[in-house]
C-alpha cells in the first residue's frame, strides 16, 4: 500500500470545467485514478467525459462517494474551496493552485488541527502512487512502481530526482509534493510519518529548499521516530539571502532558512545530503542495494 | 512586495496608529514647500528599500526651509548600499524621550503571527535578541482567535511599561497594528523606534511592512505603491514579461522550469566550477513566448558569456521549449553558446528540432551535470 492515494481513491475536483481541472482531471482519469465527481458552483448536472459535475463537494459526497478532493480552483476562491471540502468530511485534500494568500493558509491550517484531514498544498504538484492513483500534475510517465518514498517542496525538482531514479532502475511507492509557499497544510515530518507507516516504502527521499525551518523540524523527527533510512537533498545553496527563488516561500529571511543550515541540521544528526540530483539519487541506489 | 517607510506609514495612518506629520519630495524645492509647510525643525529621511539609511547619511535634520532643500539635495541622488535614493521624505522633527519596538511578524515556524515587544528600542533588534534575550517580549497570537486586549496588556506588563498613559497608548497601537497585519495581508509590520515624546505621547516614527505579494490582488491600492524605479531594471524587465527572474553577478545565464529545478541548477553550476549570472523560472507554462521573453530578460545582462536550458518537461513541452530557443536566437541574433538539456515531456522532438536547426551556438547535453559542465567551459 503506498500512501495518500491508492487504489482506494474515490477523487472529486473541484473546478473540473476549467481548462486547466479539465485537462489534469482527465489525464489523472487515464492513469488510472478513479475521478468520480467534479465541482463547480452553477454546473451540478452538468459531466466532463462522462464524469458528474455537482454543485457542492456535499454532494459529490453524498452522491458519488468521494473520498479525496483536488482543488483546482483559481487563488482567490481556493481557500474556501478547502473549506468546503474540509466540511464536507473529505479526508484527503489535494490543492494545486498557486498563489493563496499566506494569511489565507494561516488560518486554515490552524482550523485543521485536531481534524481528520490530510491536507496537501497549495502551489503543490499533487501525489502519485505510481500504477495505482495520480492526483495532480506529476506526469506519470517518468516514475515507476518500486519502495522508495519521495517528498519534496518542489515539482520539476521531484521529477528530475524521480528521473534519475528511474534512470538507476529504481522505483517509487508514492511522490508527494507538499507545496513551496511558506505555509503549506502538511509539511515534511508529517508525510515522513506516513512513509514510515507505509509498509511498501523501505526508504524515503526528503528534496527541501531554503527558506522556514521545516527540514531541521524533519532532521530531529528522523534522528527520533524513523527506522527506515532517509536520504536529503537541499536546493538553493547559491541563493542570495532576502530573494525569493520563484516559490514564494523560498527565502533566505537575515541568516534563516540557508541551504547549509540544513543541511548541516541533517548531517548532524546521520542523514546524508546530496549535493546535486545526480548525487542524491546514487546515495539512494547505495541504500537500496545494501 | 516591500513598502517604503512613507508607504507603510500611510497604512498605519489608516489604520489609526499615530505618525508624524510630513511629505514626499523627489526634488530640493519640493522638500523646502514641505518644511515651508510643517514649520519648524524638520527630518529629511532618504526612501529607499534598504537598512542602514541613517548610518550612510539618508537622515539629516534642518532646521529652515532653505536647509531643508540643500539637505534634500545632498540626499538625493546618493548612493546606498547600491539603492538611489529618488525620494525624500520630510517630517516634522520628533522630541524623544524614550525609544521602544514592536512589531509583528509572520512566523512561519509556529505558523502563528508573532508579536515582539521591548523597551530598548531604536537599535538593531537582531542585536538585543542576541545580547538581551530576556528584553524582548514574545507572543503568539491565534490566527483563529485574533487579537484581544489582553495580548496587549501582557505585552506592555511583561515589557515593564508602568506608567498607565503610555500602557493605555501601547495597548491601542497593538490593536490597530494587528488590524493592520491582517487588513493588509503583510508578512512583516515593524516600529523601530516607537518613541515616546517629553509629553508622554507614542508615536511610530519609522515603518517597515511588507506585503504578501499573493495577496495584492485584492489590495488595488497597496500593489500600486510598488516602486520600480529602485529595483533593478532586469529585474523590471523581467516582471513586465511575467517572468521569474533574480539577477546574481556571474557570467552564466541560467534558465529553468520550475523553481526548485532552477534553483538546484544555480547551485550545480556553481558546485562544478562557474558563476551563474541569474536564476530565471520559466515557470510551469514554458510556451514558445516564453522562452523569446526569458532569453531577452538574461541577455540583456551584458556579462552573461554562455547560457544553460535546463528543462524537465511535465506540463512544459520541451518541443514548445526548442521552438522558442530557435524563435528567439533568430529574432534577437544571439550569438553566445547555448547549452540546452531536455528531458521529459516530448523531449525526443525537441532534441530533434533542435539538432535539425544545427545553429552553431547550440550545444546538446544528455544530463543536467554535462549540461552545467558545458555551460561554464563555454563561458570562460
Amino acid at each position: 500500500m503506498p500512501i495518500l492515494v491508492d487504489a482506494e481513491t474515490r477523487l472529486v475536483v473541484q473546478g473540473l470545467t476549467g481548462s486547466e481541472g479539465r485537462f489534469h482531471g482527465l489525464r489523472n482519469r487515464s492513469h488510472g485514478t478513479n475521478v468520480v465527481a467534479g465541482v463547480t458552483p452553477g454546473k451540478g448536472g452538468q459531466d466532463v467525459e462522462g464524469i458528474p459535475v455537482f454543485d457542492t463537494v456535499a454532494a459529490a459526497v453524498g452522491e458519488a462517494g468521494a473520498n479525496t478532493a483536488m482543488v483546482f480552483v483559481p487563488a482567490p476562491f481556493a481557500a474556501d474551496a478547502m473549506y468546503e471540502a474540509i466540511e464536507a468530511e473529505i479526508g484527503t485534500v489535494i490543492c494545486i493552485t498557486e498563489g493563496v494568500p499566506a494569511h489565507e493558509m494561516l488560518r486554515l491550517h490552524t482550523f485543521i488541527q485536531g481534524r481528520d484531514v490530510r491536507l496537501i498544498g497549495p502551489n503543490c504538484p499533487g501525489a502519485l502512487s505510481p500504477g495505482k492513483a495520480n492526483v495532480g500534475i506529476i506526469p506519470a510517465e517518468i516514475f515507476r512502481e518500486g519502495s522508495v518514498g519521495l517528498v519534496s517542496r518542489s515539482g520539476t525538482l521531484t521529477y528530475q530526482i524521480g528521473h534519475e531514479l528511474t534512470q538507476l532502475g529504481l522505483g517509487n511507492s508514492t511522490i508527494v509534493g507538499i507545496g513551496g509557499d511558506p505555509i503549506v497544510g502538511s509539511s515534511f515530518l508529517e508525510l515522513l510519518a506516513l512513509f514510515e507507516a507505509d509498509p511498501q516504502t523501505e526508504q524515503v527521499v526528503m528534496v527541501g529548499e531554503i527558506g522556514g525551518d521545516e527540514e531541521e523540524k524533519a532532521a530531529a523527527f528522523i534522528e527520533g521516530e524513523m527506522t527506515k533510512p532517509v536520504v536529503a537533498y537541499i536546493a538553493g545553496f547559491t541563493a542570495p539571502p532576502g530573494k525569493t527563488m520563484g516559490h514564494a516561500g523560498a527565502i533566505i529571511s537575515g541568516s534563516a532558512g540557508t541551504a547549509q543550515a540544513k543541511k548541516d541540521a541533517l548531517e548532524a544528526r546521520g542523514i546524508r545530503v546530496g549535493t546535486t540530483p545526480t548525487e542524491t539519487a546514487a546515495l539512494v541506489a547505495e541504500i537500496a542495494l545494501r | 512586495m516591500d513598502l517604503h517607510e512613507y508607504q507603510g506609514k500611510e497604512l498605519f495612518r489608516r489604520y489609526g496608529i499615530p505618525v508624524s506629520e510630513g511629505a514626499l519630495a523627489t526634488t530640493a524645492d519640493e522638500a523646502r514647500a514641505a518644511a515651508e509647510t510643517l514649520g519648524g525643525l524638520v527630518v529629511v529621511k532618504a526612501q529607499v528599500l534598504i537598512g542602514g539609511r541613517g548610518k550612510a547619511g539618508g537622515i539629516k535634520l534642518a532646521s529652515t526651509p532653505d536647509e531643508a532643500a540643500a539637505r534634500a539635495g545632498e540626499i538625493l541622488g546618493m548612493d546606498i548600499r547600491g539603492h538611489t535614493v529618488s525620494k525624500v521624505w520630510v517630517e516634522r522633527a520628533s522630541d524623544i524621550a524614550r525609544e521602544y519596538y514592536l512589531s509583528l511578524t509572520f512566523d512561519r515556524s509556529a505558523k502563528k503571527p508573532l508579536f515582539m515587544f521591548t523597551t530598548r528600542g531604536g537599535v538593531d533588534i537582531e542585536e538585543v535578541a542576541e545580547s538581551s534575550p530576556e528584553a524582548l517580549v514574545r507572543l503568539h497570537v491565534d490566527p483563529l482567535e485574533g487579537c484581544h486586549p489582553w495580548h496587549a496588556r501582557r505585552l506592555v506588563y511583561a515589557a515593564g511599561i508602568d506608567d498607565p498613559g503610555e500602557q493605555k497608548q501601547i495597548a491601542t497601537i497593538v490593536a490597530r497594528l494587528y488590524d493592520a497585519f491582517v487588513g493588509a495581508d503583510a508578512m512583516l509590520c515593524e516600529i523601530n523606534p516607537l518613541i515616546v515624546t517629553p509629553d508622554g505621547e507614542v508615536r511610530a516614527l519609522d515603518s517597515k511592512f511588507t506585503v504578501d505579494d499573493n495577496a495584492l490582488f485584492r489590495h488595488a491600492d497597496i500593489a500600486e505603491m510598488r516602486d520600480v524605479a529602485g529595483s533593478d531594471p532586469l529585474e523590471v524587465l523581467a516582471r513586465e514579461k511575467g517572468v521569474t527572474y533574480v539577477k546574481l553577478d556571474g557570467d552564466v545565464g541560467v534558465l529553468g522550469n520550475g523553481a526548485g529545478l532552477t534553483m538546484s541548477t544555480v547551485d550545480v553550476v556553481t558546485f562544478v566550477g562557474g558563476r551563474p549570472a541569474n536564476f530565471c523560472d520559466l515557470g510551469g507554462g514554458g510556451d514558445a513566448q516564453g522562452v523569446v521573453d526569458a532569453l531577452e530578460v538574461i541577455t540583456r545582462d551584458e556579462q552573461v558569456r554562455a547560457i544553460f536550458f535546463n528543462i524537465f518537461g511535465g506540463i512544459t513541452r520541451c518541443d514548445e521549449v526548442a521552438r522558442g530557443i530557435l524563435q528567439a536566437v533568430e529574432q534577437m541574433g544571439l550569438e553566445q553558446p547555448i547549452v540546452v538539456r531536455l528531458d521529459g515531456t516530448n523531449a525526443e522532438e525537441g532534441r530533434r528540432i533542435l539538432g535539425e536547426a544545427a545553429l552553431a551556438n547550440l550545444h546538446a547535453e544528455a544530463t543536467m551535470l554535462d549540461g552545467a559542465r558545458r555551460a561554464v567551459e563555454l563561458a570562460a
